[in-house]
């Protein structure tokens, strides 16, 4: 039986509680500065899935691009100003009519953090970690997506020094639209496969 | 050992304990490699705060999701890419894919 109390504040967790003490730890005995953490902090909140879309977007647009990209990610993020730092290779994985792809770190949360920030919550449970390699196609209908018939399902699981980023298909319907609406187009979710970029509803308002 | 691409291989059934980068469900499972990705020094060494030296083969290794899977929905075509180090693997049968 658990002896939680329910009548307690919601606090942090554990491990929020642990890494908080440690952090103390390494500040009070001169190891870290503020300004230190702070820096760390502020690269990792600069990062996130507009870089990922801002990609994918120069990519739809540009032939030249989307080669690079497919060939070597660094070369490309770099080449619009992200700075791809990491010892880890970036490797981006093309959906075409044929291949959808859907990647996923079972072992424990590998994502391009460089270039994307932080993962999605759910990229990190258990539940998305267990089920995007046995059974991808019901893991990605719950994410309301379903390939279509033909289409074959392709995972990456990243388990060592790679780190992989889906380049979506252009949906249809957005050949009038340009790269920074394009970008609009590009979701969180579908830079990892679980879904995929939808052409707006109604048309795109003009950026005056 | 060293592979090349289309080489069949197989994941060692090893129970190697501690931070390992080959999950489990891919013990003992039939594959082939896909690509070279190149060495890397050995995460499961440097884990426990070693050099990871001499740095070790990774290789992207595909496998049909129905080798892995009894009750796999999904055509026989989907397949699942994992990196695996070469000293989780070894040579499959049926030579080159």
């Amino acid at each position: 039986m658990s002896d939680h109390h329910p009548h307690e504040e919601p606090t942090r967790s554990p491990y929020a509680s642990r890494i908080r003490a440690i952090e103390a730890l390494l500040l009070e005995r001169g190891i870290l500065t503020e300004p230190e953490v702070q820096d760390k902090i502020s690269y990792m909140e600069a990062r996130s899935p507009a870089n990922g879309a801002k990609l994918v977007a120069r990519a739809w647009v540009d032939d030249d691009f989307r080669e690079l990209l497919l060939s070597d990610g660094k070369a490309a993020a770099s080449a619009l100003n992200i700075d791809p730092a990491h010892p880890a290779e970036f490797v981006v994985v093309e959906n075409t009519p044929k291949i959808h792809n859907l990647i996923v770190c079972t072992l424990c949360s590998c994502y391009p953090r460089s270039i994307l920030g932080r993962p999605p919550d759910w990229y990190k449970s258990f539940e998305y970690r267990s089920r995007a390699v046995k059974e991808p196609r019901a893991v990605m209908r719950e994410f309301g997506f379903e390939p279509p018939e033909g289409v074959e399902v392709v995972v990456y699981d990243s388990t060592a020094d790679v780190r992989y980023m889906v380049l979506p298909m252009r949906p249809s319907g957005t050949e009038d639209l340009g790269e920074e609406d394009l970008a609009r187009l590009v979701t969180r979710d579908s830079l990892v496969g679980a879904n995929v970029p939808r052409a707006p509803i109604h048309p795109a308002p003009t950026d005056n | 050992m060293t592979y090349r691409p289309g080489d069949r291989v197989r994941v060692l059934p090893s129970r190697k304990p501690g931070h390992v980068r080959t999950p489990g469900y891919l013990k003992g499972k039939p594959g082939w490699v896909e690509a070279a990705i190149g060495p890397f020094p050995n995460p499961e060494d440097l884990a426990y705060g070693h050099s990871g030296l001499p740095a070790r083969n990774l290789y992207r290794v595909g496998f049909k999701q129905e080798d892995l899977w009894e009750e796999y929905e999904g055509p026989a075509e989907d397949i699942l890419y994992a990196d695996v180090y070469e000293h989780w693997l070894e040579p499959g049968e049926g030579g080159t894919a």
